[in-house]
This record gives structure tokens, C-alpha cells and sequence, in this order.
């Protein structure tokens, strides 16, 4: 099972001997214009969940290509390139301009900047056109039906599939005003595993695609639990702040979680998650 | 700069009260002190992420943090108790430049933290620091021979002019400092999750853009930060 890091979770440049520890090193995402991101205060934090409000600060498109894309070819782990956008013109124009990349994340679902007015299949649509590059859409747990989000995205050509992104929340400090300058954030962490696991398993059963699951892995244990719900891959987020040694961590407790669950392998898990077929009736 | 691998766990070797403040004593491990200004990760027991502190003091065989118990991870943090153990990632980021001449260190309220071994790294220089109230003041005991100065009295009325300021404090303070003495050096404060790098949440505006604290500073000269940082927030 390949360990990534989710997008925007990891600096490679600042931190190369980290991303080396990585199967893959996704970007942070790439929109077509420079963008400074949200004022401070960007995150807040419990024990369970953390909220940022990044708001995609990048250096843009063309310093990307330029500087940042040829520096990270340098670290000699396998790049995929997040792509965020306002339009699908946007993200399909940054697409075709990306060559020799083992795969391009679309990121449809930022939660710290206004929504792309395009819908998600129109998106990857676009793209599709315009990159023979594999194509990941990373999708947001808050649509009432993600599956069918999936169903969309895979009509429209996307190669696999990158879930979950964060939710927005909201958390208000002593004098209940929001802690976050851009008042909601995106929430990650522990709590948000549940919502994420639920999202790869009904995705997996829907589509059949690759699925990168994250979205509150910290341990060994967690990675195989994504597994058994159909992720082929999973991604390092919030874990990767507080633990800079976190991939090569999990991938040694990865082997554990397997023998104390009893599988011979993360793809021995797969799809053990789903339901039962026969469903208990309720006496009357 | 050790931030490829996990945290290393240390024990608690000891904890004191300090006014209102508490030093935290680790057991050094094969931890590097850094340079003074540096910071290190903390684990904030019971919580999902690390907290940034600039080291106090390096005794032998221990790393000390002065900690202000202002929430749910720093109060974890002082009721730590010998035997304890967290763990600690660092040191972290750029400290204070040494090379200076005439040095003056100026402090205020827990940002006296990384003073100790400042002073120590420049043979007990003049020093000056300001606290809110006596209770407060009660932490001057880790600079022996400092000027203390207790609100109403703010350390910017103690500061003379030529001299190489190496300065941590609250904001206000900072730019006060800044704005009397342009060469200063400033260790500031924000918000971090991770310490080095990842996490993007750490900003100030340095040289007129947001930048990442964490690997611009936490030291910073002066003219590199402006007073406008407020108005972005």
C-alpha cells in the first residue's frame, strides 16, 4: 500500500528528507494566478480535529512550472501535481501545460475558497481533454451523495479518485468570536475519519476506481482500516505536523496492523468493509 | 535542523513555579540546544498538535522551556510532572545573529523565555525586562542581573540609543522596539502546527508578503516586519 501526503500537508523543498520517506509527493495546489492566502490566524486545534484556512496560498502557475516543478524533479520521488482552479478553463489550461508526472490530482474541492462555478464532471471533462496524464479528483465528503459525485467524475474520465478533502467548520475563541481570520476553516484530523472511510467505501463499491483515502490517518491501524474500505493508496495530512517521521512510521506499523488483524496484506483487506449481504431483520 | 524524523520522548526532569509562569525541565537525550532564538516542538499532552517554544535555558543534561499557562495546551503542559515524558522536536528555525557589539537584550512578559541562554551564549550582557504585575515579575529570577520594569513602566523607556537590541516579546512591544531601533532583532510569535514548514499556518507579513515564521524566523530584523501585521489579521 503506497503512503502519500495529502496536497498542501508537506513542503518538499523545506523539507526534502520527509518527502523522500513518501511513496509520492503531491504538491500543494497549483492555481493558475500567484495567491498570498487567507490572513492569520490560519488554524485552530483540539484533541480530535484541527481547522486550517490556507486559502491556496501558491506561488501560481507559471513560478510553479519555472522554479518550483524542476527544484521538486530534484527529490527523486514519484510527483503528482495538485491543479485548483475557479473554472474548468482554469484547471484544464494548467493540465495541459504538465508533462512527465506520474499523475494529476484535481483539486474540486478546496474548502477555503469560493467554490469553481464548473461542476466537478465538468471539470475533469476539461482535463481530460486536455492531459493524457492520469487524473485523481479529490472530492469533498459534504455532498449529500459522494458516490454519486464519483459516479460523475468517472463517466467524465478521471483515472481514480483522492478522498476527502477537509470539511468546513467553524471554532470560536473565549469571547465567541472565530478563531480563523477567514472565519471557517477546513477540518482534518481523527475526526474525520469516519466520514472518510465512509466515503472510500461507497466510492470503491460505486466505481471500481483507485481510490487515495485520508482524512485522519495517524497510525498503521488506520491506513489498513482505509484498505479494507478499497483504497489502493493512502494519504499523511494533519498526522505529518506533529510527526515528520509519520510515513516511514506507518508503513513499519502497517505490517503489524496487518498480523494483529489477521490479513496478509493491506490488498488482503480490501473490501472486507463492506456490508453484509443479509441485514438483520428488526422484530416488529 | 532534526525534522525528518518523529518526535524524540524525553522525561520530565522537573517542573517550578515561576509567578505566573512554570519552567519545564527535560531530560536533554542526544537533543542539540540549537541557537539561542531557536525553538522546539513540544507535544501538548492530550492535544492533536505540538507547541513552538523557544529554549529558556540548557542545563547540563536538560533543555528548560518557560511555559504561560494561556490554554488547554499549555496548561497540559505545566502540570507535567517528573517522570512525564513527551515529545520534543527541534531546534527549529533561524536564532539570533551573535555577532554583535554592543548587545542589550530586551524582554517582555514570556517573551523573557529565550533570554537565559541568550545571555548565557553573550556573557550576561545588559538586560532589561518588563512584566504586567509583581506576580509576573517573579520569573526575573532567571536573568539575575536584569533591569526590571513592571507595567505602567514599558522596557522601550530603558532602551538607549546605539546599542545592538536583540528583543522577544508581545507584539506591541516588538514594534515599539522596531520603531526606536531600527538594527533590532526580533524573535516573534504566531500559531504552528507542525514547525517546519508544512503546515503553511504560521504567516506574518516579513518584507511586505505572508511568510512562514517558522522557517523565516522566529528571529527577524527588525525592518523586515512591518506594524501592519494587526490590520492583515
Amino acid at each position: 500500500m503506497r503512503i502519500l501526503n495529502a496536497s498542501g500537508c508537506l513542503d518538499a523543498l523545506a523539507a526534502p528528507d520527509v518527502a523522500r520517506q513518501l511513496d509520492v509527493f503531491v504538491t500543494k495546489t497549483v492555481t493558475p494566478l500567484p495567491r498570498e492566502g487567507s490572513a492569520p490566524p490560519r488554524i485552530a486545534e483540539t484533541a480530535q480535529w484541527m481547522l486550517n484556512a490556507i486559502g491556496l496560498a501558491n506561488p501560481g502557475r507559471e513560478r510553479f512550472l519555472a522554479d518550483h516543478l524542476p527544484r521538486l524533479r530534484e527529490l527523486g520521488v514519484p510527483l503528482w501535481v495538485s491543479v485548483g482552479g475557479f473554472c474548468a478553463e482554469d484547471y484544464a489550461e494548467t493540465c495541459s501545460g504538465l508533462s512527465d508526472l506520474e499523475a494529476i490530482e484535481l483539486n474540486l474541492s478546496c474548502p477555503n475558497v469560493d467554490e469553481a462555478a464548473d461542476s466537478a464532471a465538468e471539470i475533469v471533462a476539461a482535463c481530460r481533454r486536455a492531459t493524457e496524464l492520469p487524473l485523481y479528483a479529490k472530492l469533498s465528503a459534504a455532498h449529500p451523495d459522494v458516490a454519486e459525485v464519483a459516479r460523475a467524475v468517472a463517466a467524465a474520465g478521471a483515472d481514480g479518485l483522492s478522498l476527502v478533502n477537509t470539511l468546513r467548520g467553524l471554532a470560536l475563541d473565549g469571547r465567541l468570536r472565530p478563531i480563523l481570520a477567514r472565519g471557517s476553516g477546513g477540518l482534518s484530523g481523527p475526526a474525520l475519519k469516519p466520514i472518510a472511510l465512509h466515503a472510500v467505501n461507497v466510492c470503491h463499491e460505486a466505481t471500481g476506481l483507485p481510490i487515495v483515502g485520508m482524512g485522519g490517518v495517524q497510525s498503521g491501524r488506520d491506513a489498513l482500516e482505509f484498505a479494507a474500505c478499497g483504497a489502493s493508496a493512502v494519504a499523511l495530512g494533519t498526522v505529518l505536523f506533529a510527526d515528520p517521521g509519520a510515513p516511514a512510521r506507518v508503513r513499519a506499523e502497517l505490517e503489524e496492523a496487518c498480523i494483529d488483524a489477521g490479513v496478509a496484506s493491506p490488498e488482503d483487506a480490501r473490501s472486507s468493509a463492506k456490508s453484509p449481504e443479509t441485514v438483520r431483520k428488526v422484530p416488529a | 535542523m532534526q525534522s525528518s524524523s518523529s518526535p524524540s520522548r524525553h522525561r520530565v526532569a522537573g517542573s517550578e513555579r515561576l509567578g505566573a509562569y512554570t519552567l519545564l525541565r527535560l531530560e536533554r537525550g542526544g537533543v542539540e540546544p540549537g541557537v539561542p532564538g531557536q525553538f522546539f516542538m513540544l507535544e501538548a499532552p492530550g492535544r492533536l498538535l505540538p507547541r513552538p517554544f523557544s529554549l529558556c535555558l540548557a542545563l547540563p543534561g536538560e533543555l528548560a522551556f518557560l511555559v504561560d499557562p494561556v490554554g488547554p495546551g499549555t496548561q497540559a503542559l505545566a502540570e507535567l510532572r517528573a517522570g512525564d515524558e513527551i515529545g520534543v522536536l527541534g531546534p527549529l528555525g533561524r536564532g539570533y545573529r551573535l555577532d554583535v557589539e554592543r548587545p542589550l537584550l530586551v524582554g517582555g512578559g514570556i517573551g523573557i523565555a529565550p533570554l537565559p541562554w541568550l545571555s548565557e551564549a553573550l556573557d550576561a550582557p545588559p538586560t532589561v525586562i518588563g512584566f504586567r504585575s509583581e506576580h509576573h515579575a517573579e520569573a526575573a529570577v532567571l536573568l539575575p542581573h536584569a533591569e526590571v520594569v513592571i507595567d505602567p513602566v514599558f522596557v522601550t523607556e530603558r532602551i538607549e540609543p546605539g546599542l545592538d537590541v536583540l528583543a522577544c516579546g508581545p507584539e506591541p512591544m516588538l514594534h515599539a522596539v522596531a520603531a526606536l531601533c531600527p538594527t533590532a532583532q526580533l524573535a516573534w510569535e504566531a500559531p504552528m502546527a507542525c514547525g517546519y514548514g508544512a503546515c503553511y499556518g504560521c504567516v506574518v507579513e516579513i518584507d511586505g508578503h505572508l511568510e512562514r515564521l517558522c522557517l523565516e524566523g522566529p528571529v527577524l530584523d527588525a525592518a523586515r516586519v512591518h506594524s501592519n501585521v494587526e490590520a492583515l489579521a
